[in-house]
C-alpha cells in the first residue's frame, strides 16, 4: 500500500495551478483533502504521474454567504462548512448532509468541493447540491465556466470536470422562504456510505401547507437522483401519500445490489427514508424570520 | 504480606507507554533494513506456467527477486503441519513461495527485496507471471459437491472426517418423545488485529547468529521453525516479539511464509531485511475463521430435557491445513456448553476450498458450536412453549456433578472433563441483571410506542489454560528490582500487570519494583505461546510457583544474615523482617547481593558479598552444594488438562419495523473465569470480546465471489464495528475457583466473543418471530426474511 512514483507540485495561486493542470492534462490530478485520492493511490488503484496540491492557495479557502446562497471554495473543509453559522442559516441542508459524511476526523480534512468532483453516487454532498440547485465553477487556462448542478454529475465517479480544469468553488442556492429540509440515511455503521440516503426540501405556504416537495436520493442510481414528489402531497398539503410517493420514486431510481444490500432492499429503503425525510423537512418548514417577527 | 494485589483493580502498567504512542511495534524497528513486497496470486486456483522478472530488474533500488526455484535446502519443502491428527488423513501445507500451483488469491509467488517498500511494490508491478487458471472451489456447498477439487489427490475435498460419540445418540433420539432437526450456518470472519504481521531479521555474519523480531503469538516456536528451515543450530537463532498490536489467533500460526523467507533473505544478503504486512495483504494472505454448516438432530422430552443430540457439520478449512483440525475439534466438543446432551454424536468433515487458510480466531470454533447449541435450545423452548431460560436450566450440569466427564476427547488430546462451575447460579445472576422476568412488560410498552424489541440469551463453556506447559523466571536484582520473564508472548492483554500482581504478592515486593518481559527467547527459551486463553492460567501459575521458590531462597539467605530462623521471617514491601522484632530487617536487594559471593566489589553494595566482608565457615564452600549464585529461580507449570471457564450473555435488541435496522439496546454478561486476578483487565477482555462478537453477529463476513476473489478486502467494505456500534456492556462476575492450578484461575481472553452470534440471533428471533438460522445478519437480510415470510 505505497503509491507509485509521482511528482508533487505546490502552486500558490489559482493561475499557477491552472497553468500546471493545463500543461499536465490527463497526467495531472488535483490534491485537496486527499480523503479519497490518497487511499486510492496507496492501493495503486490510481496512479497519477503528477499531483497538484491546491492546499496552499489562500483564495480557495473560503465560505461566503450571499443573498443567492453559499459559495464554498475548493479547499474549504467539510467541518468548516458544517460549523459555519451563516451557511446553516442560509441552507440548513448543508449541515444536515454534512453530519452524515464519514467521521469528524475525515470531515476535518476532506473538502466539500472535492466530494462533488469525486462524484461518488453514495456521497451526500452531490445530493445536497443537486437538490438545492447551484453550480460548480471550473477554471482552466481557457477561462472560467459555471456548470449547473443538474449537469455536473455525469455518472458514477464522473463529473463534468475536464482534464486541465480546477474546480475553484461550488455555489449552493438558498432555498425559498418557508422551506424546510432534512437528510435521512441508513448506513451499515456510523459514518459509512449510506445503503440509501434521502435529502428532502419542502416549501410551504403561509398556512404551512406544502407547495413544493423534492427529494434527492443517493446510492440508488449512477448519480444523485432528484425527484419532484409534489404529486404525492395530500390535498390538505399536510401529509404525503406513501403509495404515490413510492410510485414517483420507483420511476426515477435504479438501485443495484452489492455486498451490503439487495436492490430490492434499497428500493424499499428509498420509499421509507423519503417519507421520513419529507415529514422531517415539512416539520422544519416554518414561517420566515420576518414573518415570525410580525 | 503487604496489601494484596491479587484480585485488585490495578491500572495497567503498560498503558501510559502504549496510549501515548510510545509503543514499539515491528514497523518501528529496522529503519536500516531492506524491505520486502510479494507478488501474490490473483487467481484462486491456477497452475504457474512462467515467471518473467526481466522488467522488474530494471528498477533502481531493487536488491533481489526470489522465486520458488531459489529456495534451497529445507526452504523448498512445504511449511510444517503444526498439529497432526490421526484423522487428518489428507493434510496439506503450502510452500513458502508457490511451487507450481496456487490455491488461493493472495498466495505468495515471488519475493521482492528492495531498498524500501515503495520500490519493492514498483518491482512487484513489473513482474509477469503466466497462469493457467483452474476451476476454483469456493464455499462449503461447492467443496461438498466436489465437482472440482482443490488438491487433485484429495478426494471429495475432504481433509478429514472425524467422529466422536458418547452413548448411542441416534437410538436415544429415535426413542425420545420429541425430535427436531435444524440446519444452521455461520459465515467467515477473521482476527483482523490493528497491526498486521511483520518480520525483521538481522544476520550477524561474524557471530553467525540470527536475531529475528516478529509480530507473533509464539516466539519460542518461531525460533525452532526458523532454525529448522534455515538449517541453523537453534542456539544461533533468537526471536523477540516487540509490542504486538493484537493477535486474536492469527499470529499463533507459524511459521508464516514470510517468517522464514525474511530471515532466509537476511542471511543470504548479509543485510537486515524487513517485511511489514499491509491491510490488503492481511485480508488475502493471513488466516480467516468461522465458516461452518451444521445439521442438528435432537431428541427431547416434554420437559425440554435432552435425550440425545447428533450433529453433523462441514468446516471450511481453506486451501491448506497448517493448524490441523483444532478449530473443528473445538467446535465439536465445546458445542455442548453447560448442558448434558444425553447421548451425543458429532461428525465433521473438514473441507478444502480455494480460499485463505482457516485457523483459530478468538473463540476458535466455539462461537459456531455455541450458536448451534443455543439455537437448538431456543427451538426446543419454542416447540414446547417453554421459557428459554427454563429449558436451559433443566439441561444444565449441576454443581454437585462436577467434575463432569463428557466422555469425549478435547483439543489438548485430554478428556473433556469440566473442573468446576455453577451454571444455575450464573443463569440466576444473568436473568436478574437483564431483568428477564420483567421483559414482557417492557415489550408491551415498546409495542405501544410502535417499537419492536426482543431479548435473547446464550450460554457457553470454554476450555482454557491448555497445556502442555509454561515457565517463569524470577530474579531479584541487587537494587531490589525484580525481573520476571515468561516465554509466551503478549499482544496488549495486560499480561505485564497481571503477572506483576502475582509476583508482588508471592514475593512481598512493591508492584512498581517488578518488570515483566514476555516473548523474548534471549530471556526464556521454553514456552508454548499465547492462545486458548491460557496466559493467566499457565504463565500466571508458573511465575507464582517460581516466586515461591525465590521467596524460600531469600528467606534462607536472610535467616543467616539476620541470625534468625526462617520460620520467624516474613517479606514485607521488599524487606525481609523478623516477625515481632522491628529493626531486624534486610532489604531484598541486599539479600540478592549476599546470594552471589564475590571476589570483586564493583560498587558499595557489592562489597558486602566479597571474601573479606564477613567471617565465614572455613570448611563450607561459599556456594553450598545444591545452591546457585543469584537470588533467582525458574519453574514450570504443567496442568493435567484444561480448566473450563463459562459465561452467559443476554441481549436486548430493537428492530426497525420499516427499515429492518438492528440496534442493540442492552448487552449483559455474567462471566466466571475462576478466581479473578484483576477485574479491570478481565472486564476489558470481555469488552473486547463482546465487540468482536457483535462484529461477527451483525457486520463481519468475508465476501468471496464464485471465482475466489475476496470482494471486500478493505476496511471500507469489511465492516468491523466501530465504538458507535458496540453497546454499553453490563458485567457481573461469579468466581468458581479451578481446582487444577495453584491460583484457582481460568482463562478469560476469548470469553466475550463466544456467545455473541447466538445471543443476538436469539434476540432478533424474539423480536421478529422469524427463525434465525444463519449469522451474521444484515438489515438487508432481515428485510429479505420478512419479505419471504409475508409471501
Amino acid at each position: 500500500m505505497k503509491p507509485s512514483p509521482f511528482s508533487y507540485h505546490r502552486p500558490r495561486t489559482v493561475e499557477e495551478a491552472v497553468e500546471l493542470l493545463g500543461a499536465l492534462g490527463e497526467e495531472g490530478k488535483v490534491l485537496a483533502g486527499g480523503q479519497s485520492l490518497v487511499p486510492l493511490m496507496s492501493m495503486r488503484l490510481a496512479a497519477p504521474a503528477h499531483l497538484v496540491d491546491v492546499n496552499h492557495i489562500p483564495e480557495l479557502d473560503t465560505v461566503a454567504v450571499t443573498a443567492a446562497g453559499v459559495r464554498v471554495g475548493a479547499t474549504a473543509r467539510h467541518a468548516r462548512v458544517e460549523k459555519d453559522a451563516a451557511a446553516y442559516d442560509a441552507a440548513p441542508l448543508l449541515r444536515q448532509g454534512l453530519v452524515n459524511v464519514a467521521h469528524p476526523t475525515i470531515r476535518n480534512r476532506g473538502t466539500t468541493v472535492g466530494s462533488l468532483v469525486h462524484a461518488d453516487p453514495s456521497a451526500e454532498m452531490p445530493a445536497v447540491l443537486a437538490l438545492l440547485g447551484g453550480s460548480v465553477e471550473l477554471r482552466s487556462t481557457a477561462g472560467s465556466r459555471e456548470v449547473a448542478a443538474a449537469d455536473f454529475f455525469v455518472g458514477p465517479m464522473e463529473s463534468a470536470l475536464r482534464p486541465g480544469e480546477l474546480a475553484v468553488a461550488a455555489t449552493f442556492h438558498r432555498p425559498p422562504p418557508r422551506s424546510g429540509s432534512a437528510f435521512v440515511e441508513l448506513a451499515r455503521r456510523h459514518g459509512d456510505y449510506a445503503l440509501c440516503g434521502v435529502a428532502a426540501l419542502v416549501t410551504t405556504d403561509h398556512d404551512g401547507a406544502v407547495t413544493t416537495a423534492r427529494v434527492a436520493l443517493i446510492s440508488v442510481g449512477p448519480v444523485p437522483v432528484v425527484v419532484d414528489v409534489g404529486a404525492a402531497v395530500h390535498g390538505t398539503g399536510t401529509a404525503f401519500d406513501t403509495e404515490r410517493l413510492a410510485g414517483l420514486l420507483d420511476a426515477a431510481i435504479d438501485p443495484e445490489a452489492d455486498i451490503h444490500a439487495t436492490a430490492e432492499y434499497r428500493r424499499h429503503l428509498a420509499h421509507v427514508l423519503a417519507a421520513r425525510a419529507l415529514t422531517e423537512a415539512h416539520e422544519h418548514a416554518g414561517p420566515t424570520r420576518d414573518e415570525r417577527a410580525s | 504480606m503487604t496489601t494484596k494485589l491479587f484480585g485488585a483493580r490495578i491500572r495497567r502498567s503498560e498503558d501510559p507507554r502504549l496510549v501515548t504512542g510510545n509503543g514499539r511495534y515491528l514497523d518501528d524497528l529496522g529503519h536500516d533494513a531492506y524491505e520486502v513486497a510479494f507478488v501474490r496470486s490473483p487467481h484462486a486456483h491456477a497452475r504457474i506456467l512462467d515467471i518473467d522478472v526481466s522488467e522488474g530488474v530494471e528498477v533502481d533500488g531493487l536488491v533481489a527477486i526470489y522465486t520458488y526455484q531459489d529456495l534451497d535446502g529445507r526452504m523448498g519443502e512445504p511449511l510444517p503441519l503444526l498439529i497432526p491428527h490421526p484423522t487428518l488423513t489428507h493434510g496439506r501445507t503450502q510452500h513458502a513461495l508457490a511451487r507450481d500451483e496456487v490455491n488461493y488469491v493472495g498466495e505468495a509467488v515471488v519475493m521482492v527485496v528492495a531498498v524500501d517498500r515503495y520500490v519493492a511494490e514498483d518491482v512487484v508491478g513489473r513482474v509477469r507471471v503466466d497462469y493457467e487458471p483452474l476451476p476454483a472451489v469456493v464455499g462449503i456447498d461447492a467443496a461438498r459437491a466436489a465437482a472440482d477439487l482443490v488438491h487433485p489427490d484429495v478426494p471429495g475435498n475432504a481433509a478429514a472426517v472425524m467422529v466422536q460419540e458418547s452413548g448411542d445418540a441416534e437410538a436415544a433420539i429415535d426413542a425420545a418423545p420429541h425430535v427436531l432437526e435444524l440446519d444452521l450456518s455461520i459465515e467467515r470472519s477473521a482476527s483482523m488485529p490493528m497491526e498486521g504481521k511483520g518480520v525483521l531479521a538481522r544476520w550477524d555474519s561474524d557471530d553467525e547468529s540470527l536475531l529475528v523480531h516478529t509480530s507473533t503469538q509464539t516466539s519460542t516456536s518461531v525460533r525452532q521453525a526458523v532454525a529448522a528451515k534455515l538449517g541453523l543450530p537453534v542456539d544461533r537463532v533468537e526471536v523477540v516479539t516487540p509490542d504486538v498490536g493484537g493477535g486474536f489467533g492469527v499470529k499463533i500460526v507459524h511459521p508464516w511464509p514470510e517468517e522464514v523467507l525474511v530471515p532466509w533473505a537476511a542471511v543470504r544478503l548479509g543485510h537486515p531485511v524487513k517485511w511489514t504486512e499491509d491491510r490488503r495483504e492481511h485480508f488475502v494472505s493471513s488466516a480467516h475463521e468461522r465458516a461452518q454448516q451444521h445439521h442438528v438432530r435432537v431428541g427431547y422430552d416434554d420437559e425440554g430435557r435432552l435425550h440425545g443430540l447428533s450433529v453433523r457439520f462441514w468446516h471450511d478449512n481453506g486451501a491448506y491445513t497448517p493448524y490441523g483440525l483444532i478449530v473443528p475439534i473445538i467446535t465439536s466438543t465445546q458445542l455442548l456448553g453447560p448442558y448434558k446432551p444425553g447421548a451425543y454424536r458429532v461428525e465433521f468433515t473438514s473441507l478444502y476450498t480455494n480460499t485463505v487458510i482457516v485457523t483459530p480466531y478468538r473463540g476458535a470454533g466455539r462461537p459456531q458450536g455455541c450458536f448451534v447449541m443455543e439455537r437448538t435450545m431456543d427451538a426446543i423452548a419454542d416447540a414446547l412453549g417453554l421459557d428459554r431460560a427454563e429449558v436451559r436450566l433443566r439441561n444444565f450440569i449441576r454443581p454437585d456433578e462436577m467434575p463432569y466427564d463428557h466422555g469425549l476427547i478435547f483439543q489438548d488430546g485430554r478428556p473433556l472433563v469440566y473442573d468446576s462451575g455453577d451454571f444455575p447460579a450464573s443463569l440466576d445472576k444473568l436473568t436478574k441483571l437483564v431483568g428477564w422476568d420483567d421483559f414482557e412488560a417492557y415489550r408491551a410498552q415498546a409495542r405501544s410506542e410502535g417499537r419492536r424489541v426482543g431479548i435473547g440469551l446464550a450460554c457457553y463453556v470454554e476450555g482454557t489454560g491448555v497445556g502442555p506447559y509454561e515457565g517463569g523466571h524470577v530474579r531479584v536484582e541487587t537494587d531490589g528490582t525484580v525481573v520476571v520473564s515468561t516465554g509466551l508472548t503478549t499482544q496488549g492483554q495486560g499480561h505485564q500487570t497481571m503477572l506483576a500482581q502475582i509476583v508482588a504478592d508471592e514475593l512481598g515486593v512493591p508492584f512498581d519494583r517488578i518488570r515483566v518481559t514476555t516473548g523474548d527467547t534471549r530471556r526464556f527459551k521454553y514456552a508454548v505461546g499465547t492462545f486458548a486463553s491460557r496466559t493467566a492460567v499457565m504463565s500466571g501459575s508458573a511465575v507464582a510457583l517460581t516466586a515461591r521458590k525465590v521467596r524460600e531462597k531469600a528467606l534462607r539467605i536472610a535467616a543467616q544474615a539476620l541470625e534468625a530462623s526462617v520460620d520467624d521471617l516474613d517479606i514485607v514491601d521488599g524487606h525481609v523482617e523478623v516477625k515481632g522484632s522491628p529493626g531486624a530487617t534486610i532489604d531484598l536487594g541486599a539479600v540478592a547481593v549476599l546470594s552471589n559471593p564475590l571476589r570483586y566489589a564493583f560498587d558499595e553494595a557489592a562489597a558486602r558479598a566479597t571474601q573479606f566482608a564477613t567471617p565465614a565457615d572455613p570448611d563450607t564452600p561459599p556456594v553450598a552444594p545444591g545452591e546457585a549464585p543469584g537470588l533467582e529461580g525458574t519453574d514450570f507449570y504443567s496442568p493435567p488438562r484444561s480448566t473450563f471457564a463459562n459465561g452467559m450473555h443476554a441481549v436486548v435488541v430493537e428492530t426497525d419495523p420499516d427499515t429492518a435496522d438492528i440496534k442493540i439496546l442492552r448487552y449483559c454478561v455474567v462471566h466466571d473465569c475462576g478466581t479473578i486476578i484483576n477485574p479491570m483487565i478481565v472486564e476489558g477482555q470481555v469488552h473486547g470480546g463482546v465487540a468482536q462478537g457483535v462484529g461477527g453477529a451483525l457486520y463481519e463476513r468475508m465476501e468471496y465471489g464464485p471465482d475466489g476473489q475476496l470482494l471486500n478486502a478493505s476496511f471500507m467494505d469489511f465492516l468491523m464495528p466501530y465504538a458507535s456500534e458496540v453497546p454499553e456492556i453490563e458485567i457481573d462476575h461469579l468466581e468458581t475457583p479451578s481446582p487444577l492450578n495453584p491460583l484457582g484461575v481460568k482463562g478469560a481472553g476469548e470469553a466475550g466473543v463466544i456467545p455473541g452470534s447466538a445471543a443476538i440471533a436469539s434476540a432478533i428471533e424474539d423480536a421478529e418471530g422469524i427463525p434465525i438460522r444463519s449469522m451474521p445478519i444484515s438489515p438487508s437480510e432481515l428485510f429479505d426474511l420478512r419479505s419471504r415470510r409475508s409471501v
